[in-house]
């Protein structure tokens, strides 16, 4: 028993630099996705709360887009079939891209939300004080929404840790696709094991990370 | 000070006002009573330009907001909106700024005055509302009446010309309508004109100089009270 489990870590630590290798990989586009795609976010969410019928429909159309289809088919378009129509992406460009374009329509959404939520009694108390339309949404709506908006938020930046998997497709060799290959090569399960508690560690901080954040917001109800 | 005349407002094919005309003079407290549904409500929101109206003039301290059913241009709205300052229903605080900030944030950010200069006058301000030991809570710390003693305090650091309030008695402990009366006083000896909206009678004959009703959209009585203050 013991002996067996001597063995385990030492295969653990002979798989760790390429799970490393994978680890970064991950990150890279867990990281580059988060900090596209939360301002893309903003501003689509502001397109469909404006006014302007055309720019309305035309998020409208994007969102839909966005979350009809899934992700790993927006990858492979936009890196296969772009250069078809005579634009052709880096593989790493084009995997954020896609997860770019995906998570800001999902942002977006919870941002419209969030912002509709505030009541109308904020823009009146802000109008009535003379405050600009801008310094209106930045010092009164936005902190108010995104205090609203953290637990879904939270949501969605779990979830895209997860989703980083899916850069396989264009050749990326993440953390899950090392652990497959792994398996496969060596013929047991341990490496997936491996790839399931890095996952889960990852999350774990994040989520750490985010309830503090949301707990730096408790200050006012 | 304030001058509405001949004002008509419709939602849809419901006229609201239906040419209303009410003066209020400097240090003038003036009480809007009526049933609700009366137009009372819309008649404050217009003249803080919540609402547009489809003809009359609103004019204040001389600059017509409003004349004839035209608005003035934007940049003299800015101007005219300055001197008015309206004290909500619902107070409208914000909640994420302390008391303090709720206080301070117009007259840095429209009125350009340093953080220091705005944060003393915020002070001077909230030591006469009694509020001084509140200036760093949150308005959800807050009992209804201090909520609204900050939004009146808010809409003072402005230094406006006219106040309105918004039913200031309806979120508040009977027992503090008598208090309210007394600060609101106390405001128009400073030369402030006061405009408000009321169904509290009672409220009303407290504060006003004069009391006028309001009914289906029009001004249907006036009332003038000699008060000796208490």
């Amino acid at each position: 028993m013991i002996g067996s489990l001597r063995e385990i870590l030492a295969y653990a630590q002979t798989m760790m630099p390429q799970m490393m290798e994978g680890l970064k990989v991950t990150l890279q586009v867990f990281a580059l996705t988060l900090v596209l795609s939360v301002p893309l976010g903003v501003v689509v969410a502001l397109c469909r709360l404006s006014k302007i019928k055309a720019l309305n429909k035309v998020m409208e159309i994007y969102i839909l887009v966005m979350r009809g289809t899934p992700l790993l088919l927006q990858i492979i378009f936009i890196f296969f079939g772009l250069p078809i129509v005579g634009i052709s992406i880096d593989r790493m460009p084009s995997a954020i891209l896609a997860f770019t374009l995906n998570y800001g329509a999902y942002f977006a959404e919870i941002f419209r939300a969030g912002i509709g939520s505030i009541d109308e009694g904020q823009y009146e108390g802000a109008e009535v004080l003379g405050l600009s339309k801008v310094d209106t949404f930045f010092r009164i709506i936005m902190p108010q929404a995104f205090k609203r908006v953290l637990p879904p938020v939270a949501n969605e930046v779990i979830t895209l840790v997860k989703d980083t998997a899916l850069v396989y497709a264009v050749g990326f060799d993440d953390l899950l696709k090392i652990g497959k290959a792994a398996t496969n090569r060596d013929a047991t399960l341990m490496p997936l094991v491996l790839v399931a508690v890095i996952y889960l560690l990852l999350i774990l901080v994040l989520s750490k990370v985010l309830a503090y954040v949301e707990k730096k917001f408790d200050y006012y109800k | 000070m304030l001058k509405v005349e001949k004002l008509y407002k419709n939602f849809g094919k419901t006229e609201v006002l239906k040419g209303v005309d009410l003066t209020i003079e400097s240090g003038e407290i003036v009480v809007v009573v009526g049933a609700s549904g009366g137009g009372k409500t819309t008649l404050l929101r217009s003249i803080n330009y919540l609402e547009k109206c489809s003809s009359g003039s609103i004019c204040i301290n001389g600059a017509y907001l409003l004349k004839d059913g035209v608005y003035a241009s934007k940049e003299e709205m800015k101007e005219i909106r300055r001197d008015i300052g309206l004290v909500f229903q619902g107070f409208n605080l914000f909640p994420h700024k302390s008391v303090l900030e709720n206080l301070i944030e117009a007259p840095i950010r429209v009125l350009k005055q340093s953080p220091e200069e705005a944060r003393n006058k915020a002070m001077e301000i909230l030591s006469f509302l009694e509020l001084s030991d509140k200036a760093n809570c949150y308005p959800y710390e807050l009992s209804g009446g201090q909520k609204q003693r900050v939004a009146i305090g808010r809409a003072l650091a402005m230094k406006p010309k006219l106040m309105c309030f918004d039913e200031p008695t309806s979120a508040l402990d009977p027992a503090l309508t008598g208090e309210v009366a007394k600060l609101i006083k106390s405001l128009s000896g400073e030369g402030m004109a006061m405009l408000i909206i009321t169904h509290d009678m009672e409220f009303a004959k407290m504060v006003a100089d004069r009391i006028v009703s309001m009914n289906q959209g029009i001004i249907v009585e006036e009332h003038i009270y000699e008060h000796v203050q208490a």
